[in-house]
């Protein structure tokens, strides 16, 4: 009976060094009734918690979210910081562990309403418990900062800064109210007598945490909204930094498999003599959906795996094809959507999107020891806690007896997120048939775009209609694929808007692509009310600004971005202008695409501008990478990536014919912040779906030709004379 | 037969199958997993070093053809501790995001540096074709100008 426990985190030295863990409940700041307390707080020193303060004065801030670049748990910690008081060169971070008491619910605050103050910590406490029991720990939803930094780091820091200030007026005899906090200090002016926080952390701890700690006044920041250098950067540029990929460990044996490559198809048969005959094969390990060598190195199990001839089953969907999914799409769709029968001009128009994969940089990796009666899992996941739950259905073992280490992910963008571990799934099986030699799987890349969780295609079908006076009076649309309310919004005072959903069920495994939902719907609204504008005769800018007279921040993000990127100065015959707003994960992004089409067609995205709102920005630098980088994600997207399917199967192996972007196709990006009083929005995804139709919008400007369907290399863009 | 190999100053005697790509000896024999792994087709670049001062794929690099080379990877480029001024850049502009294609990046651009004195859009253009799927090209970019304007090839 040996069970990972939260003692044997600490135990491995995690937490260990003379550290103390101020006691800081990460949830909820009820101490009595609702702070989760470890049942051995008072032997380890530590409470369920965020912050730990070190007698050297350093302060730790415990991340319960992943990074993948997004740098998130550097901007968490900032907000931590500036609650607390802290001096940031005195502060740290690290990953909370994969333990129940990390599992995080704030995403719950991000995409719920906004909850009464006095319900806020039951509702807090009341998702905690549900994500502890649930296990989740997920990195998602652009929810880290919106969701665990506004109700839980802020909140966690202004109680350990209360607490610190409590123990410090305790030792200078004088009241809490003479004492104030600044660099890791607590200060009694009026004595002139002051603490470190490493001199007042043991102290601290004892007095129980706030429920109800005041948290500073904006205008008081000097931490938040300046920018502040990520703590992983130095790692990933001098080669240090250990990615799933790069975890080793004595005696460990490598793993390739081969997938069955229609989804659902179960391995039939397989002769495994050629591979057992080459060098360094330990094994062929055949599995349910997967045949897997495992050998002395990576590419002795990757020249082996080439090697054999599996069969597979296709799980009867050998039929299915691109083809046959919009065939299915268009008749789901139905007749065009029904319009006012008095308008003056009727405008309809079809818009596709195909199948896109993840691709992150790095594939997927899982490295597994299994013995008798545990687990160790090493892989980099987006939900720590639901990976280690489908490793230990994997292994048929209670999800105690896994332990999952987290490492820094080569990508996520949705890939990783919780129900997508089939990797970790094969990665513990192959470790359990070669208990107890630990094994690491990694996949090729063409195991990762012939097996990922794809973002969905989808196809609308749009009918609008404008008036006398070219006033759009309806826009109705009909979508298949998948879409949500967040995701049809069209922020126009238009009087008759619809979207219906209309099922079109397909065997293709998909899951979130960064944006998720918003990626395809943001390029169907924004590219149709870009056709009713020039429908209208009107400038597509003034005609959607227009529109927003009741939707103030839509308004001042397309103004803004507009005006960034001088709309309305004459271009030469061959360049455009084109113009895409979208609100997603709380957050507006309007985004200005420039561009030159040749009279051959060939097309180059010059600049972009981008107006963001996100109500407030708390390190700006990496904001704006988010930005930048939503901008080139989506552009790889818009321009040349796609998925299809035939037979069943994915025809795209590898990123010959995946394609994505290169520094010569991206273009200059100009990135600007709109303060509001909105809440904090998510950054990590809103940059992405405005950009496929600020493209397609300003083709149209240059050339006069419409892209309705993804990716633009499949549309001939050679100019229309006219 | 053994290959005798000098990687980042180290003279290194490799007794694996010569069709072995460099990559892969470098990570699992060698240990230095800052060389990454991308796509196996020398398509994206991820897992470029330096053979002979030339930016080379070596996950399609049988290590048969650095036998007598001298082969630089990210962990070799840093001088004494002082990091190199590509890295550096990197650090000043925060370009890195996942971070995972980064070190192929920085070793392509010192290979840069080393054809080009002082690289325009043009010759960046043409040269590096790494991809980055984070998207951190726009700062990739102007680390480069920032390299260049601070003198270029003799600074880098």
């Amino acid at each position: 009976m040996r069970k990972w426990t939260r003692r044997a985190f600490i135990g491995t030295g995690t937490l260990a060094g003379g550290g103390f863990v101020l006691g800081v409940a990460g949830v909820a700041f009820s101490p009595s009734r609702h702070s989760v307390v470890a049942d051995d707080a008072a032997t380890t020193g530590q409470l369920t918690t965020w912050l730990l303060v070190t007698p050297d004065n350093l302060v730790t801030v415990l991340v319960p979210h992943c990074e993948m670049g997004q740098g998130s748990q550097t901007a968490l910690a900032m907000m931590a910081a500036e609650e607390m008081e802290a001096d940031w060169n005195l502060v740290r971070v690290k990953e909370a562990p994969a333990t129940d008491e990390y599992a995080n619910a704030y995403i719950a605050r991000a995409f719920g309403g906004e909850i009464p103050a006095r319900f806020g910590r039951a509702f807090d406490y009341g998702t905690y418990r549900v994500a502890r029991w649930y296990g989740t720990q997920a990195t998602g939803g652009s929810t880290a900062v919106r969701g665990t930094g506004r109700y839980g780091m802020s909140v966690a820091g202004a109680a350990a800064k209360e607490m610190l200030i409590a123990a410090a007026a305790e030792r200078f005899g004088v009241s809490a109210g003479e004492c104030k906090a600044a660099s890791s200090r607590i200060l009694h002016a009026a004595s002139g007598r002051s603490a470190t926080f490493g001199e007042l952390a043991s102290a601290a701890a004892k007095f129980s945490v706030p429920s109800n700690p005041v948290l500073k006044d904006p205008d008081t920041y000097t931490i938040r909204r300046t920018a502040r250098q990520r703590f992983d950067i130095r790692s990933k540029v001098n080669g240090s930094a250990v990615y799933g990929i790069d975890f080793t460990l004595p005696a460990m044996l490598y793993a390739a498999v081969e997938i069955a490559p229609v989804y659902g198809g179960k391995l039939v048969s397989v002769d495994s003599t050629p591979a057992e005959a080459m060098p360094g094969v330990k094994r062929v390990v055949r599995l349910e959906n997967a045949v897997a060598v495992v050998a002395d190195s990576y590419w002795h199990a990757r020249k082996a795996i080439a090697s054999l001839k599996p069969q597979f089953d296709d799980a009867g969907h050998g039929g299915v094809s691109t083809e046959s999914i919009f065939a299915a799409f268009d008749q789901s769709l139905g007749a065009v959507p029904d319009t006012p029968k008095n308008a003056a001009t009727l405008v309809t128009a079809d818009y596709r999107v195909p199948f896109l994969a993840h691709a992150t940089m790095e594939p997927m990796v899982c490295t597994a020891r299994v013995e008798s009666d545990r687990a160790e899992i090493w892989a980099g996941v987006q939900d720590p806690l639901n990976a280690r739950s489908a490793a230990a259905k994997a292994l048929g073992m209670d999800v105690e007896r896994v332990k999952l280490t987290n490492l820094p992910l080569g990508g996520g963008f949705g890939r990783r997120l919780p129900f997508t571990y089939d990797y970790v799934e094969l990665g513990a099986r192959i470790g359990k048939a070669m208990s107890p030699v630990p094994v690491k799987l990694v996949w090729s890349r063409e195991n990762d775009i012939q097996h990922d969780y794809y973002r969905p295609a989808g196809m609308a079908r749009f009918a609008g209609a404008l008036d006398q006076n070219g006033m759009p009076v309806a826009a109705r649309c009909h979508y298949a694929g998948g879409g949500d309310g967040e995701s049809v919004f069209m922020p126009y005072a238009i009087a008759d808007k619809r979207a219906d959903s209309r099922d079109a069920s397909h065997p293709i495994r998909t899951g979130a692509w960064r944006s998720v939902l918003n990626s395809q719907h943001g390029f169907f609204k924004e590219s149709f009310i870009d056709e009713l504008a020039h429908a209208a005769g009107k400038d597509p800018f003034l005609f959607r600004r227009d529109l927003m007279s009741d939707q103030p921040r839509f308004r001042a993000a397309l103004e803004k971005a507009a005006a960034m990127a001088n709309w309305s100065t004459p271009l030469p015959a061959g360049e455009g202008r084109g113009i895409a707003i979208t609100e997603s994960f709380g957050t507006i992004v309007a985004e200005v695409a420039h561009v030159t089409v040749s009279p051959e067609g060939g097309l180059r995205i010059r600049n972009v501008f981008a107006a963001v709102d996100c109500g407030d920005v708390v390190n700006i630098d990496t904001a704006k990478a988010q930005v930048e980088g939503g901008i080139i994600f989506g552009l790889s997207a818009a321009l040349l990536s796609e998925i299809t399917i035939a037979q069943g199967r994915v025809v795209e192996k590898n990123f010959r014919d995946y394609r994505m972007i290169h520094i010569a196709d991206a273009p200059q990006i100009e990135v600007d912040f709109i303060r509001s009083d909105a809440k904090l929005g998510g950054l990590g995804e809103p940059a992405v779906p405005p950009i496929a139709p600020a493209v397609t919008n300003a083709i149209f400007a240059a050339t006069g030709v419409r892209v309705r369907e993804l990716p633009i290399k499949n549309h001939p863009l050679a100019r229309r004379t006219t | 037969m053994p290959i005798s190999v000098t990687i980042n100053g180290h003279a290194h005697t490799l007794d694996i199958e010569p069709d072995t790509p460099l990559l892969w000896a470098l990570r699992d024999t060698l240990g230095l997993t800052g060389t990454k792994f991308g796509c196996g087709i020398s398509a994206c670049g991820a897992c470029t070093v330096l053979v002979n001062d030339r930016a080379v794929r070596s996950c399609m690099f049988p290590i048969s053809q650095v036998d007598g080379a001298n082969v630089t990877t990210i962990e070799g480029l840093a001088v004494d501790g002082t990091l190199h001024p590509v890295q550096q850049a990197w650090i000043d502009q925060q370009v890195p995001q996942c971070g995972y294609c980064q070190s192929g990046m920085i070793v392509a651009v010192t290979a840069l540096f080393k054809e080009f004195a002082r690289p325009t859009d043009e010759d960046i253009d043409a040269t590096i074709t790494n991809i980055c799927r984070c998207g951190t090209f726009v700062r990739v970019r102007r680390a480069i100008h920032a390299i260049a304007d601070a003198g270029g090839r003799e600074h880098a």
